[in-house]
């Protein structure tokens, strides 16, 4: 341990590093599966999607990624299991770093949809069990932990088909969609903007150091809800109806007004996937940052630095900027069956789930949460075609990437203890 | 790199848009009827074999489509709609192509002459029942609406509507049919008999033409009745 300390640039910078090639990973994959839906709906080009995926991810990580954060950091592997050799939680950590990086990169480039999050968690659950002992893992967390990954999906499934069902009955099918589609919209704005701030304000914002009371918070949220409403409102003003685009299809022009609000759902899923998935880069990172400041001692409640927050964010811009554009085209030309009407329901109800998992420090699966949406809309028959062998996919892609993940991280686990000495 | 395949993956390719295309190619091959009743009436046989070919021509399109929908429409898609109906559906839009098919090839094998009394009604008599495929089509192409609004009220009365002024068609040619009968009945002993038989086969098989594609909307309508 005094090694470690004596070096610890040394050692952070190498942790550093792990982590941005993790964040790079989460970039360059996950990113553009939340941004597709709305490059898919023609509501964003790729470059917007890009540009709001940059601001929103941050803001998601910054303002509300505190809980998830503090999950991967301390919530998993048990202090109790560690006090007496801290150094390990350091290996382990940045070994689980660089095995779910790897493990990424690996099945990004065979096209398998990992999630980042199960790879970040099996690797963690792997160095603690069988590096450290059974009994480092807090196996009660991890229950919760596992049965959220089922019931999120479940949970944003439900809420989209809510979703698609009020537009269904309150605007599309109507004697004047159109002019009832300017009218609720702002509505559907209002929500995503409250949604999004209630969740921060009650559960991210104290990471930060600002405290709000309950009262305060509920207050702000209406209002910040009430800011987005007009803000649309004000946006909606500028599309009219074209009664010759609506000639083949003749929800041509309402879809129009349902891309306005697609640009605030996509904020509030870029936020909403910030919030969660940032901290499987930077929470194992900030883990080995508390190790190494306190001088060994586990479990000590240290601020965020914010360098840490920065490494995971200009991690996920590179791996967007790079890699996440080209799947973004890809992703959104494959769905263009999801327009507009479809694409708001799947997004809120995604973001709403991932928000709230953020707000009580869980770290789910983005991705999955917004197939688990996705479907909904399709419950509610909606969709056309859904292709449901993707349910059996993602369940083999979890019996695969949890051991991968593990089994990764215990090697390097190892190496890096026969490296730097146990 | 395939990245990110889940989402992309979720969506199969809607049977919509090809169930729609389908229809189109089959009332294009109906349509394709009248420059060939224009070409028997006015005898000029070249003509008609060049307007039978497009109709043939029109229902090999078809018979593709239909096979490559089938092909597409694999079990492990989700859809707003039974499957079975949706394949039910295809052959019987297919069969109104079929009709036409028959007609122009029967009337061109035999070098069949109309007689000159029931040549204007039966050319009128053609057109109706190819109103009728025509707003078959038009009630078909609301099923994107009716998916849009997740089979929503609104759309299906509309599509009520459209299929009541359907029958109100397909109830013309029945009419017409009984009047070219009548009039072919007042000429039918200066023709040889076997070629009146013939001629009476084809009322009955245009007539057929409007009922079969009455048979797809009606069959839509159940479809939207869910």
């Amino acid at each position: 341990m005094e090694w470690l300390v004596e070096h610890s640039t040394t050692v952070l910078i190498l942790a550093g590093l792990f982590g941005f090639f993790m964040a790079w990973g989460v970039g360059a994959n996950d990113v553009a599966n939340a941004m597709g839906t709305s490059v898919g709906a023609k509501a964003l080009t790729v470059k917007q999607a890009v540009l709001i995926a940059i601001v929103f991810e941050f803001a998601g990580a910054y303002l509300a990624g505190g809980e998830v954060t503090e999950t991967i950091r301390s919530g998993i592997v048990s202090s109790d299991a560690i006090k007496d050799s801290p150094h390990l939680l350091i290996y382990g950590m940045m070994a689980s770093l660089l095995a779910a990086g790897i493990w990424l990169a690996v099945a990004s480039a065979y096209g398998w949809p990992v999630s980042t999050t199960h790879s970040i968690v099996g690797a963690i659950v792997g160095f603690a069990a069988v590096g450290i002992g059974m009994d480092a893992v807090k196996w009660d967390k991890m229950g919760n932990i596992v049965l959220s990954w089922v019931t999120s999906p479940l949970l944003a499934g439900f809420i989209a088909f809510a979703l698609v069902k009020s537009v269904q009955k309150l605007i599309l099918d109507t004697e004047n969609p159109f002019a009832r589609a300017k009218r609720y919209v702002p509505f559907y704005m209002f929500l995503t903007g409250f949604m999004v701030a209630m969740v921060t304000m009650t559960k991210g914002l104290k990471h930060v150091g600002l405290k709000l009371g309950g009262f305060e918070s509920v207050g702000y949220s209406l209002l910040i809800g009430l800011l987005v409403a007009v803000i649309g409102a004000i946006l909606l003003t500028r599309v009219k109806e074209i009664p010759e685009e609506n000639r083949n299809f003749r929800f041509t022009s309402v879809e129009r007004v349902f891309a306005v609000l697609m640009i605030f759902t996509a904020c509030a899923m870029a936020f909403a996937h910030g919030s969660n998935d940032v901290a499987n880069a930077v929470g194992p990172l900030a883990a080995v940052h508390s190790v190494l400041m306190s001088g060994g001692e586990i479990g000590a409640k240290s601020a965020l630095p914010h360098w840490i927050l920065l490494i995971g964010a200009v991690g996920i811009v590179f791996g967007l900027a790079l890699f996440g554009t080209r799947v973004m085209m890809t992703v959104g030309k494959k769905i263009t069956e999801l327009t507009p009407s479809r694409g708001f329901a799947a997004e809120l109800a995604a973001a709403s789930t991932v928000v709230l998992a953020s707000g009580i420090g869980v770290p789910i699966s983005t991705t999955h949460t917004l197939v688990g949406a996705v479907l909904g809309v399709g419950m509610a028959r909606g969709i056309s075609a859904l292709n449901l062998r993707v349910i059996s996919t993602i369940f083999t892609s979890w019996v695969v990437t949890l051991p991968a993940g593990a089994l990764l991280s215990i090697l390097f686990f190892y190496f890096f203890k026969g490296l730097f000495g146990g | 790199m395939s990245l990110g395949s889940s989402i992309a993956g979720l969506f199969g390719r809607s049977p919509i848009t090809p169930l729609q295309q389908h229809y189109e190619t089959v009332h294009a091959c109906t349509e394709a009827l009248v420059p060939f009743f224009e070409a028997v009436i006015a005898e000029d046989w070249e003509r008609a074999r060049a307007c039978q070919k497009a109709v043939a021509e029109l229902e090999n399109q078809a018979d593709t489509l239909k096979r490559e929908f089938r092909k597409n429409l694999p079990n492990s898609l989700f859809l707003p709609m039974p499957r079975t109906d949706l394949l039910d559906m295809v052959g019987m839009q297919d069969r109104v192509a079929n009709k036409a098919k028959d007609i122009a090839g029967l009337m061109l094998g035999r070098q069949m002459r109309i007689p000159a009394a029931v040549a204007e009604d039966m050319l009128v008599f053609v057109r109706r029942a190819i109103d009728a495929s025509a707003q078959t089509m038009t009630a078909i192409n609301e099923l994107d609406e009716l998916i849009e609004t997740g089979f929503g009220g609104q759309v299906v009365k509309l599509i009520e509507r459209m299929l009541e002024e359907l029958d109100q068609i397909e109830g013309d040619t029945d009419e017409q049919q009984i009047r070219i009968r009548a009039t072919l009945f007042t000429q039918e002993k200066d023709w040889p008999p076997v070629d009146m038989i013939f001629l009476y086969q084809i009322v009955d098989w245009v007539g057929d033409l409007a009922d079969r594609a009455q048979k797809v909307g009606g069959f839509l309508q159940m479809l939207v009745a869910r």
